[in-house]
């Protein structure tokens, strides 16, 4: 069919312009949200390190490399569903009935893998029940996830009937052992941050569902002509939200030794902020999980700062929205100068 | 040989004919234009063919084989393929990335396997220098003049080796300039053996690179000639039915 034929003329041109683009790493860092996040978060180090010593002491970096674990795990699953044009408010709640669950499981004397295993299809089952909610009924996701928010945290309280677990049976030392522990000298949950991000970012860009998701959330009509499975990618994404939500459970309540039902509650915010401070467009399209997890960073090193600064802890809400406004207006101005 | 023949057919939606009995036979390498007036059914043609709905009656014949497309896929495995005016490309991906959605090719080895961005970008790079086009595989569709979306959508036909390509107002939003470029590709398909059906209002585009023209009104078709055949001012009075048929 091929018979319009390619001259040595356009051959030369084609070399040349792969060349040319090959040669803007450079420019692309410098137009990457990901690099000025990173350059905030090293300011505000230097800044807060020098009126706070303290604050660069190997113990506090350590913690704050810790802390923003659990956020981060969230924000990494968040990334797609942001990417799809969508959202998931209901992490939150999700993380809630996880954790006690979880804590249920263990008290009634389930292994660990068990209630690994068990807490992962629970928050997946609650994706699902998203996914299939918005993909097929094409219900607004943020009014969805609004009301699964709803059901999920009732059903935390009706499920603990308030009390707090922290009786893990015979899967206690190990669950301490996950949630607290270290390998290598590097905390357990930070390897999983490390390994999740890799996988994600992995994922995004050399797969078809990678690509699928960010054409979904590119023009999902289009995506819809050329015979992608736009509602299978978009239930997908909040299934492994939800999964994921199951997975973070389980380092987090090895972490505090205790779930309650309060577990998670207004950490949805914290997720979108660090997923959107990331890069992420809360109109679909863009996203990486790197940018999900230097977010996370940022939203714990203002947590820490601002702690260790004295300041009343009161304020930290508005410095976490002036740095979400912040974030979003470098990403306009990024987009716009491009 | 004939490449599309549309038989008799028909398309109600309730009481609207939206189609009505029209009969059209399109050979390889032609180009037809397809002009009428605002609700004429030129769209609800185009879908037929395409595969968005079956006919109510009449029948299609692709290749001289009977078909009956129920979803866009099924027009598309049998060489059919549609460029909408904006509908069809993603802002966010590269130009490589939209001629590839949904047909990326993939390397690995076993059940391992993930997109092999490197082939698909050269490969694109190649389609586009066929059609003399200066869009580079990289780019942002986002970034793209209304010409280089153009030749974005095109290469996907390209790529598809389609047989037949369908052009809803190609030339409707973009400028004196890249309506030139759009034209050129619309020929350099031609040149290579496929079938064109260009939807069009604009007299100056079908005329310019059309064998035939094809005139709708209320669903039927009022005139079926050759280019030479006619002129401006005859079409347009079969548009606005100032003259009945022709
Ligand atoms: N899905 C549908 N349901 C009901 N009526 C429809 C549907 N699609 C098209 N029609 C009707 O069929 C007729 C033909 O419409 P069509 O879109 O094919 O016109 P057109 O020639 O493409 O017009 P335009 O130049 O405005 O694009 C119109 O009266 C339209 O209202
Ligand atoms: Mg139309």
């Amino acid at each position: 069919m091929n018979t319009i034929s390619t001259q040595d003329a356009d051959a030369a041109d084609l070399t040349s312009v792969m060349k040319l683009s090959e040669r803007g790493w450079l420019s692309h860092l410098l137009r990457s949200q990901e690099f000025w996040i990173v350059v905030a978060i090293l300011v505000i180090c230097i800044a807060v390190g020098i009126m706070s010593p303290q604050f660069l002491s190997v113990r506090n970096l350590a913690n704050i490399l810790q802390n923003f674990c659990f956020i981060a795990i969230l924000a990494i699953g968040m990334t797609p569903v942001i990417m799809t044009g969508g959202i998931d408010i209901s992490v939150g709640s999700t993380l809630g009935l996880t954790g006690v669950s979880l804590g249920l499981l263990y008290s009634n004397g389930a292994s660990f893998e068990i209630g690994l295993i068990g807490v992962v299809l629970i928050g997946a089952f609650v994706g699902l029940v998203n996914g299939v909610i918005i993909a097929y009924l094409k219900l607004a996701p943020f009014i969805v996830t609004l009301g699964m928010m709803s059901i999920v945290r009732s059903q935390t309280l009706v499920v603990t009937n308030n009390q707090v677990v922290y009786d893990f049976g015979p899967a206690q030392d190990m669950l301490i052992a996950v949630g607290a522990g270290s390998s290598f000298g590097v905390p357990n949950v930070l390897w999983a941050v490390l390994v999740l991000g890799a996988a994600m970012q992995w994922a995004l860009t050399m797969t078809r569902w990678g690509k699928y998701v960010r054409a979904v959330g590119g023009n999902e009509h289009a995506a819809r002509l050329t015979g992608i499975p736009v509602d299978a990618i978009k239930v997908s994404v909040y299934v492994l939200m939800g999964a994921l939500t199951g997975l973070t459970a389980v380092f987090l309540v090895g972490w505090l030794g205790a779930a309650t039902n309060a577990l998670g509650q207004g950490q949805e915010l914290q997720v979108i902020a660090a997923t959107v401070i990331g890069g992420a467009n809360l109109l679909g399209g863009f996203g990486s999980a790197a940018g999900a997890i230097i977010g996370s960073i940022l939203i714990e090193v203002i947590r820490n700062a601002l702690l260790l600064a004295g300041v009343n802890p009161f304020w930290q809400g508005t410095f976490l929205g002036v740095f979400i406004l912040f974030a979003v207006m470098l990403e306009r101005f990024r987009t716009a100068r491009s | 040989m004939t490449l599309l023949q549309l038989n008799d057919v028909t398309r109600h939606f309730g009481a609207i004919k939206a189609i009505d009995g029209v009969t059209i036979n399109i050979k390889p390498g032609e180009i037809v234009g397809l002009m009428g007036d605002n609700g004429a059914g030129k769209s609800t043609l185009v879908k037929l063919i395409a595969g968005n709905f079956p006919p109510t009656s009449g029948t299609m014949l692709l290749d001289g084989e009977q078909v009956a497309f129920s979803k866009p896929v099924e027009a598309r495995d049998k060489g059919v393929e549609v460029v909408y005016q904006d509908l069809a490309l993603c802002d966010n991906l590269s130009a490589a990335g939209n001629v590839f959605l949904g047909r990326e090719i993939m390397k690995g080895f076993g059940p391992f396997r993930w997109l092999d961005h490197r082939t698909m970008r050269t490969r694109a790079a190649e389609l586009f220098a066929e059609l003399k086009s200066e869009t580079r595989p990289r780019d942002m569709v986002r970034k793209m003049s209304g010409g280089q979306r153009q030749a974005v959508a095109i290469a996907r036909t390209r790529l598809a080796q389609a047989k037949l390509v369908i052009m809803d107002e190609p030339t409707a939003a973009i400028s004196v300039r890249q309506v030139a470029e759009v034209l050129a590709l619309i020929g350099r398909l031609r040149d290579s053996g496929v079938a064109v059906i260009l939807i069009s209002h604009r007299m100056p585009d079908v005329f310019s690179v059309c064998d035939r023209v094809v005139v709708m009104r209320r669903g039927r078709v009022v005139a079926d000639k050759a280019i030479a055949q006619t002129s401006p001012e005859e079409v347009t009075a079969l548009i606005t039915g100032a003259k009945a048929a022709a």
